[in-house]
């Protein structure tokens, strides 16, 4: 027995950041916004209690319940994909802010040259530079930086975001909001060091706040405390941004939205007799078990980028991918993140196991275009940070070359190089390859009955040269800083689905100015049905040399803008 | 952490077990390595919890204060020794400060293994299970309480193989050849390597000691917070606001999240 439910104008699938953006700017505008979130609701109060490094760092208390739901992985095309089990390379979010809520807060702008990748290289180094030979895919996004400031500006705005200029980044129209946070030892030795090699370092953007500050809907966030328990936990003095602390409230406030939690969508549901709409979605109450179908005017996919995916392939709307043909764009340019970085080994002792999860500098001399790729064996880079985002014991064992994983020698070295050692990374670009992709599983389902998406993906050699370069680079910062003995990062061999790595998947369901070559236009409308859009890091066609969030919450502003519009006149968005 | 002194006067784990003759019995117990025996094997404790050791059997106190507060999931003690031996290789008791013992790192596994840790709950467990490459992580349809089970049975039949000897009543560095081998995936588990693998069971071995050495008192590890002691974490404190900018590291007494030990 299916159970319909009374119209809405807009439905969420998901309700994080995107999600929040979406149902704030919606709400605002008068329209009926309902928000269906998996999880349950949660906010500051259930925070209290979380310097706990075991519960939620390790084991993931905020995250999401794999049991139910996760994704299967191979490297190649002539490998089996096979589950995802545990929770590893990435933390997926669930509940109620979704990854929003335990997030580092680390807000950086991509560059101009992201969004105008293809055109930019071909122009300063000719057509063979973008390896079309070796199987890489960059494309153009269908937006420039420029068409995008506005968003971004608003969401630095609604954010609250502490920072400074950025010589090297792209032109702002306003300031950051609030100021940039207190500068540590480490910071200063490391703004020292890169100021000495000729770099332009910054204060990192963040999103822990260096003061209390009321956003433009009214929502105040407090001022960061620095306590150290950031990224992987809520906060509990309401001081890092969230869709808990900012559009959720702003959205509640109009009257106009609801969040449904418990509700797990399953399907985009479709008019047989239209094939330009969506006629809203399918969910299960994950405790009832009951299903329901919530008919919308509007349609948005907020719900990351895998299952924004998922959703689209098990609802049958667009073509998928197809490595051998290249036919199909539902799955195309799924990207990830190298980082090359070095530890340098002091014999002063550093109060590492204080910070917030964003604390740090960084420069950009290496990231996107900012340097000369001429002779290079690759293109782009990746912002090159310090941060100091609060230490903690269990995950911070760091060592020397060639110490045992165990035993006295582990002990001892761990222990002593827990407050001794600083680590400077840049965090790499990597660009998209016609063997990485995402497809549906044909074997495994999660709890729903419904495939699991499965990620087709291993590192170039693009990534393994940019990553090469800069892990030189942060060697000669982390030497210039004064360590007495520096150990360099390997370079990566096959993606590994186990070791963290970061929460930066990007891909599969991108955006540009081509039907043939993208999933959405430059409104994250759908190309095929006009009420359907589709929002995250998805829409990414490369990923960037910085996290992805300020971008993600950019492209949202400008997503609620095409929904607002599309929910007046019903046309394309042009 | 141990002065020169304090460390000659005071018994080494393993000669107490020689001198009982528990070494080589079937014996060793939980009770006999906890406190009724009102044995002090560290030199760094605080006068209150050497005291509360020896006052014994403690039910209503808090577990991390008492040597033996009980165990939910290793019914048998001669398996419990083996896995407490084993954690102890991982992390040894050296002039730093305790090792996996004494910080009760095995109560902190035998909490884990009975709950959601043991029994994959938060885990992808839907079949078919098939042997996949390293980099497509674990594989295996067992459960985290099933693989440590299996691991302590090949832990002893792998020492019994090559010294003759039960894993705990081996020399230091005969337990960390064995080890060795696990680590390698060199160690016979006794099932096919498509069901599990000695390198994932001593990779839990592993991840689990760090993780009750180091997480919050409350899990039944890191007594008296030595291990945060150690290293030099002052755990749960509310903020760091008024010390963030100085210059010069600051040496914090480390404060549990409900005040525990
Ligand atoms: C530990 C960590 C640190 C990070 N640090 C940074 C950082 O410093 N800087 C930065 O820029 N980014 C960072 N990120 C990434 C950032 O958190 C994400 O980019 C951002 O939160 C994504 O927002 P989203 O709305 O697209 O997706 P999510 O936040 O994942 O929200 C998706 C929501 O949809 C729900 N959902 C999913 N499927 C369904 C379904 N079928 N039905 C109903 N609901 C569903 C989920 O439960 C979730 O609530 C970090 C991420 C992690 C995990
Ligand atoms: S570091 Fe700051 S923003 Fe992060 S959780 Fe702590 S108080 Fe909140």
């Amino acid at each position: 027995m299916v159970t319909e439910l009374d119209k809405v104008d807009v439905v969420t699938v998901g309700v994080g950041w995107t999600g929040g953006i979406i149902a704030a700017e919606a709400a605002k505008a008068g329209l009926k916004v309902m928000g269906l979130e998996r999880g349950h609701e949660r906010g500051t109060d259930d925070y209290q209690n979380v310097h706990d490094e075991y519960k939620y760092a390790i084991r993931y208390e905020l995250m999401q319940d794999m049991s139910k739901e996760t994704i299967t992985f191979r490297n190649t095309r002539d490998q089996r994909a096979l589950p995802m089990r545990e929770m590893g390379s990435f933390l997926l979010g669930d509940n109620l802010g979704g990854a929003g809520t335990h997030w580092n807060g680390q807000t950086w702008r991509f560059l101009p040259y992201d969004f105008e990748i293809r055109s930019m290289t071909e122009e300063r180094y000719g057509a063979e530079k973008l390896k079309d030979d070796e199987g890489y895919r960059i494309q153009d996004w269908g937006i420039t930086y420029d068409e995008l400031e506005p968003y971004f500006d608003k969401f630095e705005k609604t954010a609250g975001i502490s920072g400074e200029p950025n010589p090297l980044g792209g032109d702002r129209s306003d300031d950051y909001p609030t100021p940039p946070m207190i500068k540590t030892r480490s910071l200063k030795m490391f703004e020292d060091a890169a100021n000495s090699l000729g770099y332009s370092p910054i204060m990192m953007p963040s999103a822990n706040l260096s003061e209390a500050f009321e956003n433009p809907d009214g929502q105040t966030i407090q001022a960061c405390q620095y306590c150290a328990f950031c990224e992987r936990f809520g906060c509990e003095y309401g001081a890092k941004s969230s869709p808990e602390v900012t559009v959720i409230p702003a959205a509640r406030d109009t009257g106009n939205f609801e969040v449904r939690p418990h509700s797990n969508v399953v399907e985009v549901m479709k008019d047989d007799d239209d094939d330009s709409k969506v006629t809203g979605v399918r969910f299960i109450d994950t405790r009832s078990g009951e299903e329901f179908i919530q008919p919308a005017d509007v349609v948005v996919l907020t719900s990351y980028l895998f299952n924004n995916y998922k959703l689209l392939r098990v609802s049958e709307i667009g073509e998928q991918y197809d490595p051998e043909t290249e036919e199909g764009t539902l799955g195309r340019n799924y990207c990830y993140q190298v980082f090359g970085g070095a530890v340098g080994f002091f014999d002063e002792q550093f109060n590492t196991f204080m910070g917030a999860g964003a604390l740090g500098m960084a420069f950009d001399d290496f990231n996107g275009d900012n340097y000369d790729h001429s002779d290079l064996d690759f293109l782009h880079g990746g912002n090159m940070a310090i941060t100091q985002t609060g230490a903690r014991p269990i995950a911070t064992n760091t060592t020397r070359e060639g110490t045992p994983s165990w035993g006295a020698r582990f002990k001892k070295e761990s222990i002593e190089n827990y407050t001794r050692t600083l680590r400077v990374q840049a965090q790499c670009a990597t660009l998209p390859h016609r063997d990485n992709y995402l497809d549906l599983d044909e074997e495994y389902t999660d709890a729903y009955d419904v495939p699991l998406v499965q990620l087709t993906y291993n590192f170039t050699d693009q990534d393994r040269n940019v990553q090469g370069y800069t892990i030189d680079r942060a060697a000669e910062v982390v030497e210039e800083m004064g360590a007495g003995e520096v150990k360099k990062d390997t370079v990566v061999e096959d993606y590994d689905i186990v070791p963290y790595q970061s929460t930066h998947n990007t891909g599969g369901t991108i955006m540009g100015d081509d039907p043939e070559t993208s999933v959405v236009n430059n409104y994250l409308q759908h190309w095929d049905r006009d009420n359907l859009f589709v929002v995250g890091a998805g829409n990414f066609a490369h990923n960037g040399g910085y996290n992805p969030t300020a971008t993600v919450g950019a492209l949202a502003y400008r997503c609620a803008e095409g929904v607002i519009e599309y929910a007046e006149d019903n046309r394309r968005l042009e | 952490m141990a002065d020169k002194d304090q460390k000659e006067k005071k018994f080494s784990r393993r000669d107490f077990l020689k001198t009982t003759g528990a070494a080589t019995g079937g014996i060793i117990g939980g009770s006999l390595l906890g406190g009724s025996i009102g044995m002090n094997f560290g030199s760094d404790m605080s006068t209150e919890e050497e005291e509360s050791q020896q006052t014994g059997e403690s039910g209503g106190e808090e577990s991390g204060g008492t040597e033996n507060p009980g165990r939910i999931f290793f019914h048998n003690d001669a398996d419990f020794e083996t896995i407490s031996q084993a954690m102890e290789r991982i992390f040894p008791e050296d002039d730093h400060g305790p090792g996996a013992i004494k910080l009760g790192v095995p109560y902190f596994l035998d909490m884990q293994l009975a709950g959601a840790y043991g029994n994959n709950s938060k885990e992808y467990m839907q079949g078919p299970f098939r042997e996949g490459e390293a980099t497509q992580g674990y594989q295996s349809r067992l459960t985290r309480a099933e693989l440590f089970t299996i691991g302590i049975e090949a832990l002893n039949s792998e020492s019994q193989n090559d010294y003759d000897n039960g894993f705990a009543d081996l020399e230091d560095d005969q337990k960390d050849e064995i080890l060795t081998k696990f680590e390698g995936g060199d160690a016979d588990f006794g099932i096919p390597r498509a069901a599990g693998k000695p390198e994932d069971f001593f990779g839990l071995l592993r991840s689990a000691t760090l993780q009750g050495a180091y997480a919050d008192p409350m899990y039944r590890g890191n007594r008296g917070m030595e291990g945060w002691k150690m290293k030099g974490f002052p755990g749960h404190q509310h903020a760091y606001i008024q010390q963030i900018d100085t210059d010069s590291f600051q040496e914090i007494e480390p404060q549990s999240l409900y005040g525990g030990k």
